[in-house]
């Protein structure tokens, strides 16, 4: 009973923010919204018993990402949209592409899972242990290769940053 | 155990945190004052009751009768929620921390990724309180408040790292518990009497510092220059929830650096085990302040680039490589006769103070070229 409030609590908050980030019309509202859309999907997977995700979710989307996205708006252009503009895309078939797409994948992956029928024997509940022996043996490729990715891409940053104006 | 007992058991642990933490504050407001002004040779509150010792009441008092002043250009929401949004994460910061023996509100799996997940939300906040405010001060201090904070977040967990590397785990009790056994003379192996411990304990509270906008890290509320910074447009009680989430936020990063290199609880020497455990963690807690009050009178207000270049320049190669000594202190624990031993510091000090003592050198190297005005000459 309490568990199922939670989890409605936690919905409601999820999509709530969504919709608003996409609605809006100040762009730093619609930022700021995206950011309680990402803290009720930590909650969600808190809910779920995945700590460590839940947390990390949190520590790299609220005190990171949304950061970022805040900054963006504000050293780019006003966070106003004039009031003739619409907030809606020129290209709605594009978005709507890509959603049918990463839906399409999600769905293919879920049904294709062995665990979908099966009723669990046990609570899964994956320490924090775990999943760092996991990281750090089995999939240590994987993760070195997402490493050096994303140091490929912070040097690229900076050298795009970098470009000075010509000496006179 | 019952459901009414569990749930008596939480409101106890809620209560014992709000009120043991909120009169710290208080406490801390006057002994802030009275230390400071003993400092700079002058007397510090001494009106309000027997030494002044009143004035937190009157200052809280007078915080709460204060009209509430909202600009009229103001963003109302986001003007309201912004204390809140900065308070309320931190007190939750203070679940996971461990008092004293058995004496943390929940033990986490991973403590110390809540404890600073928790702590990433009030950047959003001072965000939310600059831009609101839709004032050119607080938007600058927002900004300033926010670089600082991204900046000194990255040696802040860096320094931790070594902790965790070498306790095997992220609870902070298990943190706690692996700094409880005993050397030569009954002494404590605490972290911070390791090489790696040492200087990822000075590593942290440096960054703490900054991380909770103290003196001399405090640009974002230079008053000099920025008048007050993010606070500027707020009066009354929500300017006293701002100050109260500032002090909670340096209090949770004190229990902190406290639990993870000053032993937690533990006493510093076995024969000293009889005292409760809850007075080692307060005495270590209140020196720690007493340190911070007195960095604050002591160091003056650094520049924007000196600030960021001692993070990304100094602070953060210095964490990394302190990562390297916690290695080889890893290493070399079979080393246990004196004369290893002796080595065995050695090699870790050296592995620290002359990279600090070159970077250092880097650091105070040519300055950069003068700044070219576009349009104030």
């Amino acid at each position: 009973m309490l568990n199922e409030f939670a989890f409605l609590l936690c919905a409601a908050l999820t999509l709530a923010g969504a919709v608003a980030a996409m609605t809006l019309r100040n762009l730093v509202h619609c930022a700021l919204c995206a950011a309680g859309a990402f803290a009720g999907l930590a909650a969600l997977y808190l809910q779920l018993d995945a700590q460590f995700v839940g947390f990390a979710q949190f520590l790299v989307y609220v005190g990171a990402i949304a950061i970022l996205i805040v900054f963006t708006v504000l050293l780019t252009r006003g966070a106003e949209i004039r009031p003739g503009e619409s907030t809606a895309s020129p290209a709605p078939w594009m978005g709507l592409l890509v959603g049918v797409l990463v839906l399409a994948c999600l769905i293919g992956s879920i049904v294709a899972s062995p665990g979908l029928f099966r009723v669990p024997s046990q609570t899964a509940r994956a320490s924090v242990q775990q999943i760092g022996e996991q990281l750090m043996n089995q999939y240590v490729l994987p993760l070195e290769t997402i490493g050096l990715l994303l140091t490929a891409a912070l040097l690229g940053a900076v050298v795009i940053a970098l470009r000075e104006p010509p000496d006179k | 155990m019952s459901g009414l007992h569990q749930i008596l058991v939480w409101i106890g642990e809620i209560t014992g945190i709000i009120v043991v933490f909120g009169s710290c504050f208080a406490l801390t407001t006057i002994a802030e004052r009275k230390i400071l002004g003993r400092m700079q040779n002058r007397f510090g509150p001494n009106r309000v009751g027997p030494w002044g010792l009143l004035q937190p009441l009157a200052d809280g008092l007078k915080m709460i009768t204060k009209e509430d002043i909202v600009p009229f250009s103001a963003d109302k929401t986001l003007h309201f929620l912004a204390p809140l949004v900065l308070t309320v994460p931190i007190w939750l910061a203070f679940a996971v921390l461990p008092f004293g023996r058995n004496m943390s509100a929940i033990d986490l799996d991973a403590g110390i990724l809540f404890f600073f997940a928790i702590g990433s939300a009030s950047e959003l906040a001072v965000f939310m309180a600059g831009w609101s405010s839709q004032n050119k001060y607080s938007l600058v201090g927002a900004m300033r408040a926010i670089a600082q904070m991204i900046s000194y977040e990255v040696p802040l967990v860096l320094s931790t790292v070594p902790v965790l590397m070498l306790a095997g785990s992220l609870s902070l009790n298990d943190i706690v518990a692996a700094q409880g056994t005993h050397t030569y003379l009954g002494l404590a192996c605490w972290n911070v009497f390791t090489p790696w411990g040492l200087a990822g304990f000075l590593l942290f509270l440096i960054a703490a510092t900054a991380e909770s906008n103290r003196s001399p890290f405090d640009l974002p509320e230079g008053e000099s220059e920025i008048i007050a910074g993010f606070l500027t447009e707020y009066s009354g009680f929500k300017y006293a929830l701002f100050f109260l989430g500032e002090y909670l936020g340096l209090f949770a990063m004190t229990g902190m650096a406290v639990t993870l290199f000053l032993g937690g609880w533990h006493a510093p020497f076995s024969w000293l085990e009889w005292v409760p455990s809850w007075l080692w963690f307060g005495v270590k807690f209140g020196a720690l302040i007493f340190l911070f009050i007195w960095v604050r009178a002591t160091l003056p207000r650094l520049r924007l680039d000196q600030l960021l270049n001692f993070s990304w320049r100094f602070l953060v190669p210095l964490c990394l490589i302190n990562l390297l000594v916690a290695a080889v202190w890893f290493w070399t624990r079979g080393w246990n006769s004196v004369p290893a031993l002796l080595i065995r510091w050695l090699l870790g000090a050296a592995f620290i103070v002359l990279p600090w003592h070159w970077l250092g050198q880097a650091l105070r190297g040519p300055l950069p070229p003068p700044r070219k005005y576009t349009y104030a000459e």
